[in-house]
């Protein structure tokens, strides 16, 4: 196994004055190998969310520390860390070039750098010819491609996701996951996936890490044994069913209590 | 109903009034001291057009500083307030009982306190014009979604960028939303200013020709003030088709 890109120790986040309030994280200890495909998963506010968002450096974590490549961080790194929302959160008054090429006019490189890079992500997430459209001429589908070709577009290791499929039909959710490993397996990232779908976390993943309800700890880490590439036919398959169902059980039993 | 079939009827309506305006007069279904026929008004204005032109430099003048005046200090200050749901949990509800005192009955106290002058007409269309104006930005600020800013954060802009890049950006249909509203409450409160006490200005010479029973030198008046808000209106939607154009139909997404 190669080192780890991504590091958790001992992360535990609160929330409320002083740290005093709810507890959204207890304890996390995590290692992210380089080049893995991550989910988490959980019950509904479990801290999925707030665990991404302490890797993106949104968040400072109450204790504990977050690396990346050995880095403590302290706060946003773009260049090593991209970011996908569940929303696309396209800037509206930008071309879908122009918003992915964002990211690099924030680091001031210069235009005629920065946009042959995004229209090279562009045609990666499978948009060349959609260069100029503005988002609201963009389906939910496709702005949630240029979505991810703005958090490929600095070339960083880390891939954070979070339930970026989540606000897609079913047929485009399924389209963009097999998209989403096409686009993996050629450029190796490693992905951090927050779902609510234990279908989705288990057909994308290597490994699901499973949170507990509130506060959220670690209680199972399921690595998914089946082949690569993945297909279709394999979520009808009795492996697929049999890891769905040990990942359930965690989460049926915290969404009773 | 198509585009052209829509213009059509709107140009027949318009037509219509225009032509009811000067009809209806001459028909004496309206009394004439009270409404005279369109040609009536145009040809008031066309030959006493020394006096009306002369008498738009001051109301121009007075539209101008108070058209700063509002949609400086009513926008910036409704940037403010609206960027703060603290602020405006506080405010909001302030400004708009505030909104519904009628300070048309505070303008004999304002003519006393700024004389007769430009002063007292700006003092009034100021602060007649400030709380809508003010109001309008609010909301659109408020309306603004956060996300945005926590993406542009994600990918490491800085607080400058984010105003810059998101915030500016985001706001500026809501900023001319409130340049329209607001320009338009400012030119009616010049006029307005005039009528009740000038001694010069568009709204002055209407009073005046009214106290002389003469009515189609109140209605070339009227004409003339009416073309001023129609080609504020018809600039401020040009701006705002272009301000807005990628809002077509879609909330941030």
């Amino acid at each position: 196994m190669s080192r780890p890109l991504v590091a958790i120790r001992g992360v535990s986040q609160r929330f409320g004055p002083d740290g005093a309030g709810v507890v959204a994280l207890d304890g996390i200890d995590l290692e992210i190998p380089d080049g893995q495909f991550a989910a988490v998963v959980g019950p509904s506010g479990c801290g999925k969310s707030t665990l991404l968002s302490l890797v993106a450096g949104l968040r400072r974590p109450s204790s504990g520390t977050v690396l990346c490549d050995g880095e403590p961080i302290t706060g946003p790194m773009p260049r090593k860390v991209g970011m996908i929302f569940q929303e696309a959160n396209l800037l509206p008054w930008l071309s879908a070039l122009d918003n992915v090429a964002f990211p690099l006019k924030l680091r001031r490189v210069a235009r005629a750098e920065r946009l042959p890079a995004a229209r090279r992500m562009l045609t990666l997430t499978g948009l060349s010819g959609f260069e100029d459209r503005l988002p609201h001429q963009l389906s939910g589908g496709m702005k949630q491609r240029v979505a991810i070709a703005r958090g490929l577009v600095q070339d960083p290791a880390v891939l954070l996701m979070d339930e970026p499929f989540a606000s897609l039909d079913e047929q485009t959710r399924m389209v963009l996951g097999d998209e989403l490993l096409r686009i993996w397996s050629e450029t190796r990232k490693t992905v951090l996936f927050v779902t609510h779908s234990l279908n989705e976390a288990v057909y994308l993943a290597d490994r699901v890490i499973v949170l507990s309800a509130r506060p959220g700890r670690v209680v199972d880490d399921v690595t998914v044994d089946l082949p690569r590439p993945r297909t279709f036919a394999m979520t009808g398959g009795e492996r697929f069913g049999a890891l769905k169902d040990r990942i359930w059980r965690h989460i049926k039993h915290a969404e009773r209590g | 109903m198509t585009t052209s079939g829509r213009r059509l009827a709107q140009v027949a309506l318009y037509a219509g009034i225009l032509a009811a305006w000067e009809v209806l007069p001459r028909a004496g279904v309206v009394p004439r001291l009270f409404v005279p026929p369109l040609s009536e008004a145009l040809a008031t204005l066309v030959s006493d057009r020394r006096e009306y032109l002369g008498s738009l430099p001051t109301t121009f003048g007075e539209i101008a500083v108070s058209y700063l005046i509002v949609c400086g200090g009513g926008i910036l200050l409704g940037q403010l307030i609206g960027a703060s749901a603290a602020a405006r949990r506080i405010a909001l509800p302030v400004l708009r009982s505030a909104y519904a005192i009628p300070i048309v009955v505070l303008y004999p106290v304002m003519m006393v306190w700024f004389g007769l002058g430009s002063e007292s007409k700006i003092a009034f269309a100021s602060i007649y014009a400030f709380i809508p104006t003010l109001l309008t930005a609010v909301a659109g600020v408020a309306a603004l979604s956060p996300a945005l800013g926590e993406t542009a954060r994600a990918f490491g802009a800085t607080r400058l960028q984010q105003i810059l890049y998101i915030a500016l950006p985001a706001s500026l249909p809501s900023i001319v939303a409130a340049l329209r509203l607001g320009g338009a409450l400012v030119i009616v409160g010049v006029i307005v200013a005039q009528m009740l006490g000038a001694a010069e200005g568009l709204g002055f010479l209407i009073t005046r020709h009214r106290t002389l029973l003469n009515s189609p030198g109140v209605y070339a008046g009227i004409v003339l003030v009416l073309l001023i808000t129609g080609l504020h209106e018809v600039l401020l939607r040009g701006l705002e088709r272009r301000v807005a154009a990628y809002r077509e139909g879609a909330s941030p997404s």
